[in-house]
């Protein structure tokens, strides 16, 4: 009996940094921003937050958000897929795949300064372009630049858990189909996807939901041409001071993520 | 119609500088017949059906299916279909849709899919589990739904790469017998490989043992049985007792420094053989009674039969299987008709075994 209370009060002890971290560091916040959220700019209780947030401007920047966050997150899924699974096939595979994480690890901050450098009038694609004749072109402060930076920032993301799916794929499987008469596409469409359909979903996620809310990428590549939700929470905080703006969209955003997990969190197969 | 299905004509198959997986093989298959491709692991067994399959490609030889060369024909184009070790089934689909598998990608009517689907499973008697996941059955149902999946699509030849190796004992003899019995149903050939001599000497009207990539002999399990041809064969198919003898003159053999009658003939005088005498064929007797002396050295109770082993004075091990029981440490005789002993050529090729087989059974006919 003693020892049983014993362990009951060790396992608490061990629950307890856990429970504290959530506390301290996600619950509070979340009811921060939603207490911040019911006040205006003079600091009076109001729901005309909530109603901005439903204008054309705000609508039109929930729409960009959520459009380039999808062009990111399918253009990484477009690049990655192929090459998890040409990772599986290689010899070293592990080795290779720790090539393409090793860049993951790397400050974003320091990543994106290394682009500016790149990308710019006098930078190395410039020079590039020079060389071929075609001539200086404006690549920083563009939708392109933009897009390619944010995938180069979040592919590895995305490649991870679809490498894993595909290795823990059972090859005798892919015998099967083709024994039964699958060609190579059919086998892929009818078995390798839909068995690695979970490490897709979760790397769309990993890569889907910081998209929507990048904020630094969008001043530093895109040079505000693009203005996602993430940048205006930033601006209401920092420069407007409308704080209670700002924790609306916040809001907005953490109901969004929470929906979009909610979605692509479909249960595991057992095998 | 013509009876040979599948031909192999001297097929290697080699990767990179490695010695051959499969050296220079030969050989043809029935239709209608239930194979058995036998042998330890690693003998080549599984590369012979996976060239059938069409999962990988011969380096040297043809493959000939109904007299085309099929070499370089995709898996995906072959009329045959494998039953694979692990089964293979798809996670992610039910049973029923694993079934539907081969025929969905025919594009066949819906209708036809639903009454060929339910026929196969009711076939391994599996009706009423079509919309259970592959995860919620056993691995006997298990077995079952990769027998259907493969059966649906009518393949001329079925292939079953060590079908029964995960099963346990009751469950495996109950499948053989099962099988065996799906076999005649289908009237189509299968071509079955397994490591465990019994399976194949219980299941097979031709079985093909196979050792270093080379088939070392093929046969009725009863002509495999009785007349191995060699060593290898001999100490493979079930238990032998194996020593080195003399061929002294026709039916006159000499082995454990005595002169035995025999039945084997049209070998050289004085030829080197070596001897096989099953451990069922000797009968303990008296010691004075016996052709053998032997010391009891253990015994063991095999619920059928008890499995004694001795010693003669030269050291040899003899194995008896008998119902009678023996005293462990005593000395016994031991008794064989001299049909029991079969003498084996050393290097004799099947070719030349055949040959001699058959010459004694033309004395045969001649003396009668």
């Amino acid at each position: 009996m003693w020892i049983q209370m014993e362990n009951k009060l060790t396992k608490n002890l061990y629950l307890f940094p856990y429970l504290l971290w959530i506390a301290l560091f996600v619950i509070a916040p979340i009811l921060l921003v939603l207490y911040y959220s019911f006040f205006d700019i003079e600091g009076n209780l109001s729901l005309i937050n909530y109603q901005k947030f439903f204008t054309p401007v705000y609508l039109k920047m929930t729409f960009s958000s959520f459009w380039y966050a999808f062009l990111i997150t399918a253009i990484s899924l477009l690049i990655a897929y192929p090459t998890a699974y040409l990772l599986t096939k290689t010899k070293h595979k592990q080795l290779w795949l720790l090539l393409i994480i090793v860049p993951s690890w790397i400050n974003l901050l320091l990543k994106a300064y290394a682009f500016i450098g790149i990308f710019g009038t006098y930078g190395a694609a410039n020079s590039f372009l020079n060389l071929m004749g075609i001539g200086s072109q404006q690549i920083l402060f563009t939708d392109f630049s933009f897009i390619f930076v944010s995938v180069y920032i979040f592919i590895p993301f995305m490649i991870l858990p679809i490498f894993n799916s595909l290795n823990e794929l059972n090859p005798t499987l892919l015998d099967a189909a083709n024994d039964l008469g699958a060609s190579k596409w059919t086998t892929f469409r009818r078995v390798i996807f839909p068995l690695t359909i979970d490490g897709v979903k979760s790397g769309c996620q990993v890569v889907f939901i910081p998209a929507l809310s990048l904020f630094m990428l969008t001043r530093l590549i895109a040079g505000n041409r693009v203005i996602t939700l993430g940048t205006s929470i930033e601006q209401h905080f920092l420069v407007t001071q409308d704080w209670g703006m700002g924790s609306t969209i916040a809001v907005f955003l953490i109901i969004i993520m929470v929906v979009i997990m909610v979605v692509t969190n479909t249960r595991k197969r057992g095998v | 119609m013509n009876s040979t299905i599948i031909q192999f004509t001297q097929v290697t198959k080699q990767y990179d500088n490695d010695p051959p997986v499969l050296n220079d093989v030969s050989f043809k298959i029935e239709r209608g017949k239930f194979y058995t491709l036998l042998g330890p692991s690693g003998c080549g067994k599984t590369t012979i059906l996976r060239l059938i399959a069409g999962f990988t490609e011969a380096s040297k030889g043809e493959v000939l299916f109904n007299g085309k060369k099929i070499n370089h024909v995709p898996a995906n184009k072959r009329q045959v279909n494998t039953v694979f070790q692990d089964y293979a089934l798809f996670p992610h689909l039910n049973v029923y849709e694993n079934v539907a598998f081969g025929l969905r990608i025919k594009k066949m009517k819906n209708a036809e899919v639903d009454r060929k689907v339910k026929e196969a499973l009711s076939f391994v008697n599996l009706k009423g589990y079509e919309t259970r996941e592959i995860r919620e059955m056993s691995g006997g149902q298990r077995q079952r739904v990769a027998i259907a999946r493969a059966i649906v699509n009518e393949p001329e030849v079925i292939l079953l790469d060590e079908p029964l190796s995960a099963l346990d004992l009751k469950l495996r003899t109950e499948m053989q017998y099962e099988l065996r019995e799906l076999q005649r149903r289908l009237g189509i050939t299968f071509i079955f490989v397994t490591h465990d001599q019994e399976e194949a000497l219980a299941m097979s009207d031709e079985i093909f043992v196979i050792n270093k990539g080379k088939i070392q002999q093929s046969g009725t399990p009863i002509d495999i049985y009785d007349e191995p041809i060699n060593r290898f064969v001999a100490d493979f198919i079930g238990e032998s007792n194996i020593v080195t003898g003399r061929m002294i003159e026709d039916y006159k053999v000499e082995f454990v420094g005595k002169e035995f009658e025999c039945v084997d003939q049209g070998l050289n005088p004085n030829e080197p053989v070596d001897i096989v005498i099953r451990p069922e064929d000797l009968e303990i007797t008296a010691l004075e009674r016996g052709k053998l002396q032997v010391r009891v050295d253990s015994q063991l109770f095999r619920g059928v039969h008890y499995e004694i082993c001795g010693y003669d004075k030269d050291g040899n091990e003899w194995l008896v299987h008998s119902t009678k029981k023996a005293t462990v440490g005593d000395e016994i005789g031991l008794y064989f008709d001299s049909e029991a002993i079969h003498v084996m050529r050393h290097g004799e090729t099947e070719e030349e075994f055949d040959r001699r087989l058959e010459a004694y059974s033309d004395v045969d006919t001649n003396g009668k």
